[in-house]
């Protein structure tokens, strides 16, 4: 007798935990063949102010952690990842991607995190800077994160377009609610369970499955959602966002690249969600300002 | 409702006026456009008069340009930029932006008396603050011209092309400033529109360009309302929007810039908290919240309009600032004397009145000191707000005049708490001893600029802007370049 296999229900990941969408809606997932491979969560309006909800109670955590600690816990990512290679290439040949490119996407994925992880004790020293004015001021500049940012992962790639957006984010500082792939959305779920057991806070990473037409205009229009990061490529749907954006004046960043390649990671994708912050504090400037100690 | 401060004997302050001479200065009777390095007549051929706000004198006839005029100027802008201006090697570039440097450091008490003349701020606020930043501004940027490809690394960085650019009344002259100079410095051409009502330094800025011999269209100024401003940013050739002003506006800019590829950098209103803790020298904290919110009549976007006294200190801090504020002359704005200059213009001083009779009738406890208001002109007396509710919408919304709210606070979690608990995140001022304290708060205010243990400086080496609905950019330092590059 042979053994039946257990299928996985893709569910969403919300304050990092996998609740269904509270809607009770489902779309279905087919192969190039027409047979089904999944139920997908259909997330909801209410889903979306949930996950927002969660992302926001989960900033000040983590934009308070040490930045070696989120380099420690990006690195945990990319290990845990790693463990599960063989299920993302599996996962992403079950979407049609033929198994050569699917090694290939997620080995530059584990790379990429590992990239990232590198960077987040170290961007701050690079783009901050002391500011010599012409008073007796000590007057500095450092980055600080944006706060929750709505991510639109790409639509062309279920894991590598949306580890490259998602990562600088969270590597920044900053929490995130995602929405992935509408077409390709199974890795999206299976990173989750990535994040989940790799030290990342609950709540600073939030991904839902649906659909982008319904949604974009609940994420642009949030008013607790700090940025946008938009990786797909509907100049309709851009421009609703943009529009949507005045709200509350979010920042909105647009990433078109080939995530593929090596070039399109670098240093600037991690400050597009920062904002830089000046302090000054006055120098004491009585008595031996002009003697040579 | 103006009530005398009890109990304290005010001494006598009054000084013999002072008055800064207008003989050096003249002012044309009519200004037309700066296009393509000529002065043109506006396509309308419609003027709008600019008017002293200290005695409601008008001081001369601007240009009322229109869409025309602007596709005139983004024109020339374009072609300047393909033809000229890009191909420029950094290091000439710079010795142009460092000429306008000297040149307005040559004519600087001329912008000092013509901004005040213009604007109604303080003769001593543009002389020592105002004109003297502009400069260094030009100054500090040109020598960025020929170093480019040391400010952000691994970069390869590119000019953008014509940039649009709009100014607030504020700081008229600084403000211009502090778009132009980034602006050329990176290699871009520019169409820059100042406010309607305070028209004159740019244009005399704008002589001063032609007068160092700055290849024409690089900078254009074309002066008008909304409606022009409102034709750079839908201007099809332009490449970039700078603009400084209100939430409200700079919301609608973002908006009409929604389906184009435009970079735009917004530079919005503010309610900043200034925090006092009860470790804080107390004398200097006055002086930092007579500053934060009395300095140019509280036209400024990082007012310390919001003050947050520690509950144990309050009542001694409130006194001695009332105390201060007696001793505040308020006046015509040529006399070196006066601390508290007119309004801007009339639409703002109904404005401010608005908002205090709205915090009235909200319930809070108000306090003027008693002033001599000059018979003409727009004068409003330095207002506090005591025992504000959070609720309150004077404690919520820009009122960009000299109207302090004040609240108290027990701890510190409380205090970080009331003081992001407001849509915008412009600046932050915190008055404490202690530097753990101090840093501890600078981390946590979410807001662009914190000044801690002073207020309201400015430098063209610091950069300004904002978090959350205080826009984004920012304007100065190393970092104002990456607005106008790619």
């Amino acid at each position: 007798m042979t053994r039946l296999e257990i299928l996985k229900t893709y569910k969403l990941f919300i304050g990092g935990q996998f609740p269904r969408t509270e809607s009770g809606r489902y779309y279905t997932l087919k192969n190039i063949k027409g047979s089904t491979i999944a139920n997908i969560c259909l997330s909801s309006r209410k889903d979306v102010r949930n996950a927002v909800q969660a992302a926001r109670k989960a900033f000040g955590g983590w934009s308070e952690r040490t930045a070696f600690n989120r380099g420690q816990i990006l690195y945990r990512i990319a290990e845990m990842l790693e463990g599960r290679r063989d299920q993302f290439i599996a996962e992403l040949q079950l979407q049609g991607i033929v198994k050569s490119k699917a090694e290939k996407e997620v080995e530059i994925a584990i790379d990429r995190i590992v990239y990232y992880a590198g960077w987040c004790d170290k961007y701050n020293q690079v783009l901050s800077s002391v500011n010599p004015v012409s008073s007796s001021h000590f007057n500095f500049s450092v980055n600080e994160p944006t706060g929750v940012v709505g991510v639109f992962a790409p639509q062309n790639t279920s894991l590598i377009g949306l580890v490259s957006l998602v990562i600088p984010v969270i590597s920044g500082g900053n929490s995130c609610v995602i929405l992935a792939s509408e077409v390709l959305p199974l890795c999206a779920i299976t990173f989750a369970e990535v994040l989940h057991s790799s030290d990342l806070p609950g709540g600073v990473v939030n991904i839902l499955t649906g659909k982008n037409k319904e949604l974009a205009d609940t994420f642009s229009s949030h008013m607790d959602i700090n940025a946008i990061v938009y990786g797909g490529d509907d100049s309709t749907s851009l421009k609703m966002i943009k529009e949507n954006a005045t709200s509350n004046v979010k920042r909105v960043v647009v990433q078109q690249k080939d995530w593929m390649k090596p070039d399109s990671q670098d240093l600037y994708m991690i400050s597009d969600t920062q904002e830089l912050k000046t302090t000054w504090h006055p120098i004491e400037n009585i008595g031996g300002s002009s003697s040579s100690y | 409702m103006v009530k005398k401060v009890s109990k304290i004997e005010v001494p006598s302050w009054d000084y013999s006026p002072s008055l800064e001479s207008t003989s050096h200065i003249v002012l044309k009777e009519k200004y037309d456009l700066y296009i393509d390095g000529r002065w043109v007549k506006p396509h309308s051929g419609k003027y709008f008069a600019t008017v002293n706000p200290a005695d409601e004198q008008k001081l001369a006839d601007i240009a009322y340009g229109n869409a025309l005029d602007v596709d005139k100027a983004v024109k020339a802008a374009r072609k300047a930029y393909n033809e000229v201006w890009s191909k420029m090697p950094g290091s000439e570039r710079a010795k142009y932006i460092y000429r306008i440097a000297r040149l307005m450091q040559e004519r600087a008490r001329e912008f000092a008396v013509i901004e005040t003349l213009d604007s109604g701020k303080t003769i001593r606020e543009s002389r020592d603050i105002d004109v003297p930043l502009a400069c260094n501004h030009f100054f500090y940027y040109a020598g960025w011209a020929d170093k480019l490809e040391y400010a952000f690394p691994n970069r390869k960085i590119q000019s953008l092309g014509v940039a649009g650019q709009i100014i607030p009344w504020n700081f008229p002259l600084l403000m211009a400033a502090w778009k132009i100079a980034p602006a050329l410095a990176t290699g871009n051409t520019i169409v820059l529109k100042p406010a309607e009502t305070t028209s004159l330094t740019a244009l005399l800025l704008a002589e001063i360009i032609d007068q160092s011999g700055l290849p024409p269209g690089v900078v254009n100024i074309v002066t008008g309302y909304g409606d022009t401003g409102a034709a750079i940013v839908n201007h099809a050739d332009v490449d970039k929007i700078a603009f400084t002003g209100s939430t409200g506006v700079g919301k609608l800019i973002q908006k009409a810039l929604a389906g184009t590829s435009k970079k735009v950098t917004l530079e919005l209103g503010g309610k900043s908290a200034n925090i006092i803790f009860d470790d804080a020298p107390i004398d200097q904290a006055v002086e930092g919240i007579v500053n934060g919110i009395f300095f140019n009549q509280g036209h400024v976007c990082c007012a310390g309009s919001r003050l947050f006294v520690q509950e144990n200190i309050a009542e001694r801090v409130v006194e001695k600032l009332k105390q201060r504020m007696e001793t505040l002359y308020l006046g015509n704005p040529l006399d070196k004397n006066t601390d508290i200059g007119a309004i801007n213009s009339k639409e703002q001083l109904v404005t401010i009145l608005k908002y205090i009779k709205i915090g009235q009738k909200e319930g809070a406890e108000m306090y003027q000191p008693v002033c001599n208001i000059p018979a003409k002109g727009y004068y409003c007396p330095p207002t506090l707000f005591i025992n504000v509710a959070q609720s309150s919408l004077i404690a919520q919304e820009e009122i960009f005049g000299p109207v302090l709210t004040i609240q108290t606070f027990r701890t510190v979690d409380e205090v970080i708490q009331k003081a992001n608990n407001t849509p915008f995140g412009l600046a932050a001022g915190v008055w404490t001893d202690k530097g753990s304290r101090i840093f501890n708060l600078t981390t946590k205010l979410r807001a662009g600029v914190i000044w801690a243990n002073t207020y309201n400086k400015f430098d063209p080496t610091s950069p300004f802007g904002g978090y959350k609905e205080s826009g984004f950019g920012r304007e100065g330092g190393l970092h104002g370049l990456s607005a106008y590059l790619k």
